[in-house]
């Protein structure tokens, strides 16, 4: 019966610690756009996430989308082959990339690369007591921390999304027409006949939410750090885990919401 | 000019301070020492609003900040400067960009009068040409410099020091208490300094308060804490590990 117990007791105290840090969460979020629109806007910041968020994530976004847009077009492929509609590998791939696997992809390599770098910086400003020197300096952490990097997270992630469904296609194209024989007008006429603009908007409303959620997990997790090394390590890890999840179950209310 | 009054503070079970009172004179340097987890940190973050109290007063010129909100609180510690244990630098920004941080945040002042403040300021905690270095390429008294010069950037009128000679060489020590004193008679600001360093101690304080479970126990000038027949301040000051201080 303890047993039974105590296994309850555990389960409650976890659900009410999550229940606990998703209302934190919600508060940074209230934060930050209480403070987004109070001036000084602090561009350069701004700027400098933008960089560090959007450019020099592309090169793993045009490697994870080209090889995605790849072998969506094999599978495709393998399977269309079956029922003679090889030319539907085009649109096939254009589709998944654009409302699915673009976004999708797109903010999980952001997640591991710029998000964990978001919890870990953070973190270590911290321990080090740099956070504190902000408020010493009357000097809000929140405007000059997190707000520029959800703002880079929100605006990027739908940009390199754009870069991931552009050469996913490219690389659905590249497999399709030169490696399977599949005839390039063919190809290039049902990606423009059952795609829409609305799939690759919807596809880039979701980037933006999955942008958000990815940098404020990750400044969340950072600026709550405690206890040294160990507690940054702690950090970063529990944001890409937790911005990971939160994408891919957001994912789904998104889509069934959207399309 | 700051006052705490019946200051309590728990963390969990934990009680760390358990009825502050002590009033800081205006224009001196006091030193608050005790033993290494003894409360001194978290006594220093009350006096700047980084912690509030759950019980008592942080009244500072007649304000009580433990219950002012974050844009009054902000006001306050325009007054303040404050050195931290690791100096606390921004790693991301340069030496002159950490210094001139708080005169970009609260003044107007233009890029060219911003440099010649940052030189100045440098300057003064015998720092040159430095501006353009990064935080990660100084020694720890160099840092402890830095975070000097950008703690009396905005000339405050209160600098808080927590622990500035930890970690130093003892000629090091030397030349940061050295540059502590004259410091505070340059910019003739009101100095709290916290440590546990014996000879930093008497070389800097114009008062000395010994907390100790909690409590200040004894405040008083350098002489009368040497003349003090408190076993537990006599032990403290000697070193020793016989006596009433329990050690572990």
């Amino acid at each position: 019966m303890n047993r039974v117990s105590g296994v309850f007791d555990r389960l409650g105290r976890a659900v009410l610690e999550n229940i606990e840090e998703m209302g934190k969460i919600l508060l940074l979020f209230i934060s930050v756009l209480a403070w987004m629109f109070r001036p000084p806007l602090k561009l350069r910041n701004i700027f400098k996430q933008m960089e560090f968020v959007g450019v020099k994530s592309i090169f793993v976004v045009v490697l994870t989308g080209t090889f995605t847009g790849m072998v969506m077009a094999l599978q495709g492929y393998y399977g269309f082959r079956m029922f003679s509609a090889e030319s539907l590998v085009g649109a096939t791939v254009a589709l998944g990339m654009t409302r699915e696997l673009g976004p999708v992809l797109t903010s999980l390599m952001v997640t591991a690369r710029a998000g964990s770098a978001m919890a870990a910086e953070l973190g270590t400003m911290r321990v080090t007591e740099q956070i504190d020197a902000l408020y010493v300096m009357a000097a809000n952490p929140v405007k000059h921390l997190i707000v520029p990097r959800v703002i880079a997270g929100v605006l990027m992630v739908p940009m390199l999304t754009v870069v991931s469904d552009f050469v996913g296609i490219l690389g659905g194209y590249f497999v399709g027409v030169h490696v399977l024989g599949i005839n390039s007008g063919v190809f290039v006429k049902n990606i423009t006949r059952i795609v829409d603009l609305e799939d690759i908007y919807n596809g880039l409303v979701k980037a933006a939410c999955f942008g958000l959620i990815l940098s404020l997990i990750g400044c969340y997790k950072g600026f709550n750090a405690r206890g040294g090394a160990e507690g940054v390590g702690r950090a970063t890890t529990e944001a890409v885990v937790l911005a990971s999840i939160t994408i891919l179950i957001s994912d789904y209310f998104l889509t069934a919401v959207m399309f | 000019m700051i006052k705490l009054v019946d200051i309590h503070k728990s963390f969990g079970k934990q009680k760390v301070l358990d009825g502050i009172n002590i009033e800081i004179e205006a224009g001196k340097t006091t030193v608050i020492i005790g033993r290494s987890g003894g409360g001194k940190s978290v006594l220093l973050k009350h006096i700047i609003g980084l912690l509030k109290p759950d019980r008592g007063q942080v009244l500072v010129d007649g304000t009580d900040i433990a219950k002012l909100g974050d844009r009054a609180l902000n006001e306050i510690r325009k007054k303040f400067g404050m050195l931290f244990q690791e100096a606390a630098l921004f790693d991301s920004m340069t030496v002159g960009e950490n210094v001139a941080f708080p005169l970009r945040e609260h003044t107007r002042m233009k890029e060219k009068e911003i440099r010649e403040t940052v030189a100045d300021r440098l300057r003064s905690v015998g720092l040159t040409g430095v501006e353009g270095k990064m935080p990660a390429e100084l020694s720890g008294g160099m840092r402890k410099r830095v975070g000097l010069a950008r703690a009396v950037a905005m000339r405050p009128q209160i600098v808080l020091f927590d622990e500035p000679t930890t970690g130093l060489d003892p000629v090091m020590t030397e030349a940061i208490n050295r540059l502590i004193i004259d410091t505070q008679k340059r910019y003739n600001f009101t100095c709290v300094v916290i440590s546990h360093d014996i000879q930093s101690i008497f070389a800097i304080g114009d008062r000395i308060a010994m907390l100790y479970e909690g409590k200040i126990i004894e405040y008083g000038t350098p002489e009368e804490l040497r003349a003090s027949r408190n076993p537990v301040t006599v032990q403290f000051l000697s070193g020793s590990a016989d006596g009433p201080i329990r050690i572990l």
